[in-house]
């Protein structure tokens, strides 16, 4: 394996909108609102940006192609500025893009940025895309509960866990993120849910409820990334280094091969093995301090709690249960309320993930801040489960 | 070489929509329809139509096939080849001698007729309809979904002795070419100058014809109605012939389907030797007198057993596009077909043909260049594998209640198959709770969209849980 990314890169400033219905809000002001925040915080000026990546997942609606609309929004000056689009990882994508081209050397400091103006759609969920001219001739016609919730009815097969079982744990993980997301102000939905409101939510796709899925929201958040010398140049007392960004992309096994058992997200595995060697951790549930994990729908983050072995096989229901994601938890996941509450405006969400892995980690989080936190990881899974990208980004300290 | 009906096989559609249903929905203002509320009527589901109707009966049938004649009045297509498209879904060699005909619900009798008299070996006629009517019309409650196919050939269930036919512009109904429904005349008058008219005097020539006696018939079926049916028996003098038929209570008039429906019903029930008589009528008549063998099918019985009633009228009338239901604006989704890449992978898509490795043996669908085997993964190894008759496994599914569907929810999941291929597919009439993962699922050729900005629309298969009945 090459040597990696780890400390070669540090976090110099970041930013994040609210998130939510933003309905007098347009793409370009929601980037503005992200960027400003980032840029102060970096203490920079905007031309001493080198490059810049911008993520964005919808074509169908949105900014267009291309990544003139945040040049032009940002008023950039000429820089190389790219589009990334991977799915629900796009906001990852982008800050990959940003942390290698420093990593690289090709840039000093550069920036990633992600937008989704979902809400101009004029209906609840996501629209449908097309999977192209050959797939839309035999695919089902899915939407992304409906192919998520399949984790569900595999996993409650696979170990033999009742559905209703099965339910109440996803369950928790609803109620969990809206403890947390009542903490947070950039929050889209900011209110406490019990258990029997989740089991009791109108169905939306077997057997997930309106309160197993995340909301649908507009945001934007970014990331200015530098040599760790120019942070300490900068005069930051705390740096936050880049410990390992990782993607592992599906090659058609869990969508045409009988190996997958449709109750695990096999790229999740790829993508945090590696990530844990480059990030040089050893031993994931003691190391990690917090995690921020794609939880799209209840069932998705709970599988994935095996899949980035903090939980055994089969054990995750019982784990989740017993509080051990939960904000006084062993590892709290989604402190900042997760897409559960932020919603998942694809671009940002990556991004916005990251977002609150460097607030702990500079202490800034407020009424969520955590004791202690070394390493923190991102994961997004894009796609469905069977067709898929996901990411792990890790950041930590550097001094 | 003698000819006749080497096999028959009838596909009925799951839903029997009771007639009383029916009656009642529109007893505020067709009162008298209570009349006719016995029975039920067969009902395709929204994905089937006289296609699918057609191949989900054709497929069923055994032994080598070198033409195929497709027969619907209520064909999907003005101008492209169903019986082509048939012979791609069916998999029968592209050589098949293919043709459609329609415009009349004489059109299965006469295809039937022609290809006895020809003598052709392996030829199949198949007859399907799913037709229009308006709410509240006599046609409504009487007309019901089939589709039926014969295989003509080794007389293996009845020998052919000979037909006749005759044309008249009789116009009893029709329905204009840019119309959706039939417009009818009077009954007691088709009956008495249709039926009535010419049947009587032409079933004993053909019978004399042939050094038979017209007591000597076992059954006389024709799409007519029921009592009509028993005056032409009675009047041409068919003494102790039976002609009742399940058709008319539980399924319904299938248009140019019936009589051939009516044929298998027959010949399930016919003994060894019997002589049957089936009409077709239409702007004329089509007799064919046949010999039962001893051998007897249960194609019609298994269909007519196939079914689950249904009570469900609003659903029914948006299954037929007669009701205009909002479906949201994830029903505005564009489903435009690019032919070329249609034609590039119609065998994988019409007809369910994937691959197998020849490195490693996985099957897999779609059929690729690199095997999706992960021990495998090389080029250019798979020969192609026929998925459309095996026997899935249900790995996983969900009801999807958001997705857009014209019968929601929408089933779909993961399915494996013997071999190694799993296939993320929809479900069709399968009803919500009904699925469980470990279930088996068959796998049906269905309409998968309707693209209703350009009047195309696109099939492909569907899993059916495989059931007793």
């Amino acid at each position: 394996m090459a040597e990696g990314i780890r400390d070669k890169v540090a976090v110099i400033g970041m930013g994040c909108s609210s998130f939510g219905e933003r309905w007098n809000m347009s793409a370009a002001d929601l980037m503005v609102e992200s960027f400003t925040e980032a840029l102060g915080d970096a203490g920079i000026d905007r031309d001493d940006i080198e490059a810049a990546w911008l993520g964005v997942f919808f074509d169908e609606q949105n900014i267009g192609k291309s990544a003139i609309p945040m040049s032009n929004a940002l008023r950039l000056n000429n820089v190389p500025v790219t589009r990334v689009e991977n799915l629900c990882a796009t906001g990852t994508e982008a800050f990959r893009g940003a942390v290698y081209a420093v990593a690289s050397g090709a840039a000093d400091i550069a920036l990633a940025l992600g937008v989704e103006k979902l809400k101009d759609t004029g209906f609840s969920g996501l629209p449908e895309r097309t999977h192209g001219t050959f797939e839309d001739l035999w695919l089902p016609n899915s939407t992304a509960p409906g192919a998520f919730a399949q984790l569900a009815s595999a996993y409650s097969h696979k170990h033999g866990i009742d559905m209703a079982d099965l339910k109440r744990a996803m369950a928790h993980v609803s109620v969990k993120s809206h403890d947390n997301g009542l903490k947070n102000p950039k929050a889209h939905l900011q209110r406490a849910i019990t258990e029997d409101d989740v089991l009791n939510a109108p169905p939306v796709a077997y057997p997930l409820g309106v309160l197993d899925c995340c909301g649908v929201s507009d945001g934007s958040a970014c990331a200015i990334v530098a040599r760790p010398e120019i942070a300490a140049q900068l005069g930051k007392d705390q740096i936050v280094g880049v410990k390992s960004v990782q993607l592992s992309i599906s090659n058609g096994v869990e969508a045409s091969h009988t190996s997958w058992d449709g109750a695990h997200t096999m790229t999740t595995r790829r993508a945090s093995a590696k990530a844990y060697v480059e990030a040089g951790i050893t031993d994931p549930k003691a190391d990690l301090g917090m995690i921020e994990v794609h939880d799209c729908f209840s069932i998705t983050e709970l599988v994935v709690m095996e899949d980035l072995g903090l939980s055994e096989p089969g054990k995750a229901p019982a784990d989740i249960l017993e509080g051990r994601y939960d904000a006084s938890g062993d590892i709290p996941c989604q402190i900042d309320g997760g897409l559960k509450c932020f919603g998942h405006p694809i671009g940002a969400s990556g991004l916005r993930m990251l977002y609150e892995v460097y607030q702990q980690l500079l202490g800034r989080a407020g009424d969520r801040q955590l004791d202690r936190v070394d390493f923190g990881l991102t994961h997004n899974l894009g796609g469905i489960p069977n067709r898929n990208v996901a990411s792990i980004s890790i950041l930590g300290g550097m001094n | 070489m003698s000819i006749g009906i080497a096999d028959i096989a009838v596909y009925l559609p799951r839903a029997r929509l009771e007639r009383s249903t029916i009656a009642a929905a529109h007893a505020w203002a067709v009162p008298g329809l209570k009349g006719r509320g016995k029975g039920q009527i067969a009902a395709a589901n929204w994905d089937e139509d006289s296609v699918t109707l057609a191949h989900a009966a054709a497929r069923r049938l055994s032994g080598d096939i070198t033409g195929l004649q497709f027969c619907s009045t209520s064909m999907p297509f003005a101008d492209r080849s169903h019986a082509s498209l048939l012979v791609e879904a069916l998999q029968l060699d592209p050589t098949t001698a293919t043709q459609d005909s329609g415009a009349s619900a004489r059109a299965g009798t006469s295809a039937l007729l022609c290809a006895l008299r020809s003598g052709q070996q392996n030829a199949v006629v198949v007859a399907a309809e799913k037709r229009l009517a308006k709410p509240a019309s006599e046609q409504e409650i009487g007309q019901g979904d089939a589709g039926v196919a014969v295989h003509c050939g080794e007389p293996a269930l009845a020998e052919f002795i000979d037909g006749d036919t005759l044309a008249t512009d009789f116009v009893d109904h029709y329905r204009a070419a840019d119309s959706d429904f039939d417009y009818a005349f009077e009954a007691r008058w088709v009956r008495d100058e249709g039926y009535l008219a010419d049947l009587p005097a032409m079933i004993p020539q053909l019978l004399s014809r042939n050094d038979l006696e017209a007591g000597d018939v076992a059954q006389f079926v024709i799409n007519a109605p029921a009592r009509v049916r028993a005056r032409i028996a009675k009047q041409a003098g068919l003494s102790n012939a039976a002609t009742d038929s399940a058709v008319d209570g539980q399924v319904g008039d299938a248009g140019c389907a019936a009589p051939l429906l009516m044929l298998a019903e027959a010949l399930g029930r016919a003994a060894d030797g019997d002589l049957l008589i089936v009409g077709g009528f239409g702007q004329g008549v089509d007799l064919m007198l046949l010999r039962a063998t001893a051998r007897r099918p249960t194609a019609f019985a298994d269909a007519l057993a196939a079914g689950a009633s249904d009570d469900n009228y609003l659903r029914y009338l948006s299954h037929r596009g007669l009701l205009q239901m909002d479906w949201g604006k994830r029903a505005e989704r564009d489903v435009r077909t690019a032919q070329s890449a249609y034609y590039r992978a119609r065998d994988q898509v019409s007809g369910f043909v994937g691959g197998r490795c020849t490195a490693c043996g996985t099957v897999q669908y779609p059929r690729t260049r690199a095997c999706v085997n992960p021990d495998c993964r090389t080029f250019d190894t798979q020969v192609p594998h026929p998925f459309a008759d095996l026997t899935g496994t249900v790995k996983s599914f969900t009801e999807d209640w958001q997705a857009y569907s014209p019968a929601p929810p929408l089933l779909y999941g993961n399915i494996t198959f013997e071999g190694g291929a799993n296939i993320f597919m929809q479900f069709t009439d399968t009803a919500s709770g009904e699925l469980g993962v470990g279930d088996s699922v068959s796998m049906q050729f269905r309409i998968k969209d309707i693209d209703r900005n350009r009047g195309f629309q696109r099939y492909f298969w569907k899993a059916v849980p495989v059931r007793e009945h």
